[in-house]
């Protein structure tokens, strides 16, 4: 696992082109509603020091509250003119972050489509030539430096994509197609989450952004347009075999295999990927065996169904999906 | 007055009890165990997942995944036969269902048996039923999730299911 730290979600630590102008955005915001507070505090303290005091001898002297108000009308004026502008001064700040955002040069660009499933990301990776196209589930990788173009659409329900460090939100609406293009200037591994309500796991709905060097990540794509490794030891054939003659075959796809069902996640590259189950556990022997087991059991609501296999069959799959590297 | 309002109102919440979902598998609905690879004895056995609307809906999404609709259509039939109508060749109860879709029939119906789990083909089972008015209005889907021409499952009448001589061998549906 690389450093949970670059794990986490965090807006304010911009590791992309796209992030950084929002969080300018942001930090302008931030600055001028904190001058905005801070003044009304100290006038309201002002005013309360500075008022004239009574003890509880004396009657106050409200001597001045009898004749007319001088000039408040002016003070009513300043203090609109005050918000026009302070408002002006952010939409010019949306305005000029917009047109930054849509200016991000696309020469060379990583084209992925992302579809998102209840409660899963389909990613696919498009190419001019149909032959080098290829798909991957719940992880992204992406080279540092050069711009992606993520097009984004959904099989269900409305879905949202959100990866702080890199980009804004962006829905995935069914029946529609929409664009988000960013860039990652630092290497690292960024989380991201479905950010709309997509049902019963929605919260448990990841997404992992690998930014790597340029060259590792032609190396990573040219493992992934490969086909399945050919199985050598006894156990991982047979649990080809398992997989091939069960329901896995129904769902899922492992590419120079007869399993080429979309229902499911692609596992032809099962085992380069860090997590399962959208990010939710680490990809191991252990949590796949559970998975496979009883998916109900650890993430409700799931489309897979439990696998009783009988535990020889169990740990041959186990060691077939291990080699899916 | 205003309390007999807000007592009602009590009283009609406390009568809203959320369905619940089987989250687990459930042990077999069908007198079906042991091997996974099944042998044709299918018990006489009620399909519980007709009492679960959830359930009716997962087989719906069955129905599209594995490509039922690929011969049956949306339930009107195309090389498959029709199946919300009220002719059944091989049986309309759960049970005979559930051996068509586990081990298949004569002229084209292919056996899931070992490729779809014994509690999706129960699932697909009440599906099918729904299609033709057989499970109540309350249980079936009540709406598609894209643009359809006819009825939702729950608004069909019920058809009076009556048996359908086989076709001539040879004969597609």
């Amino acid at each position: 696992m690389t450093d949970p730290a670059s794990n986490m979600q965090d807006a304010l630590r911009a590791a992309g082109a796209q992030a950084a102008h929002i969080g300018d955005l942001w930090n302008g915001t931030l600055a001028l509603c904190t001058f905005v507070f801070v003044a009304i505090v100290v006038a309201t303290i002002v005013a309360v020091w500075c008022a004239p005091r009574a003890d509880a001898a004396t009657r106050p002297d409200t001597s001045s509250l009898s004749g007319p108000e001088h000039r408040i009308w002016r003070r009513i004026g300043w203090a609109t003119a005050a918000a026009i502008a302070g408002l002006l001064v952010l939409l010019a700040g949306d305005v000029f972050t917009s047109r930054a955002l849509a200016r991000l040069p696309l020469r060379d660009a990583v084209d992925i489509e992302l579809v998102g499933h209840q409660w899963w990301w389909e990613a696919r990776y498009r190419d001019a030539d149909v032959s080098r196209e290829f798909t991957t589930a719940n992880e992204l990788t992406i080279p540092v430096g050069r711009p992606v173009i993520v097009t984004l659409r959904a099989s269900d329900v409305i879905h949202s994509l959100w990866v702080p460090s890199l980009s804004g939100k962006k829905d995935l609406i069914p029946g529609r197609t929409a664009t988000l293009r960013l860039r990652a200037d630092r290497a690292g591994t960024y989380r991201g989450q479905c950010a709309e309500f997509c049902g019963l796991e929605h919260a448990l709905m990841a997404l992992l952004v690998h930014a790597v060097p340029p060259a590792d990540f032609e190396a990573w794509a040219a493992n992934q347009r490969q086909p399945a490794r050919e199985p050598v030891d006894a156990a991982a054939r047979r649990g080809r075999e398992v997989f091939l003659a069960t329901s896995c075959t129904m769902c899922h796809t492992i590419t120079g295999t007869t399993a080429q069902a979309r229902l499911g996640p692609d596992l032809t590259h099962l085992a380069s990927r860090q997590t399962i189950a959208a990010g939710m556990f680490p990809n191991n022997r252990g949590h796949l065996a559970g998975w496979i087991g009883d998916p109900q059991a650890l993430k409700p609501g799931v489309n897979m169904p439990a696998n009783t296999l009988p535990p020889d069959d169990l740990q041959a799959l186990l060691a077939y999906l291990e080699t899916l590297r | 007055m205003r309390t007999i309002v807000v007592l009602a109102c009590v009283a009609a919440l406390a009568g809203c009890e959320r369905e619940q979902r089987p989250k687990h598998a459930p042990p077999p609905a069908s007198g079906l165990t042991g091997p996974s690879y099944p042998t044709r004895a299918v018990a006489q056995a009620e399909n519980r997942y007709e009492e679960n609307a959830w359930a009716v809906s997962q087989g719906k999404t069955w129905y599209r995944a594995y490509n039922c609709n690929g011969c049956h259509a949306q339930g009107g039939g195309d090389i498959g036969p029709a199946l919300m109508d009220a002719k059944w060749r091989y049986g309309a109860d759960p049970a005979s269902i559930y051996a068509t879709i586990a081990y298949g029939r004569p002229n084209g119906m292919p056996a899931f048996a070992g490729r779809v789990p014994e509690d999706q083909i129960w699932q697909l089972v009440a599906y099918v039923r729904s299609l033709s008015g057989q499970l109540p209005s309350s249980i079936a889907p009540s709406r598609n999730d894209s643009i359809s021409a006819g009825k939702p499952e729950a608004r069909r009448s019920k058809e009076k299911v009556r048996p359908e001589p086989p076709s001539n061998p040879g004969e597609l549906r």
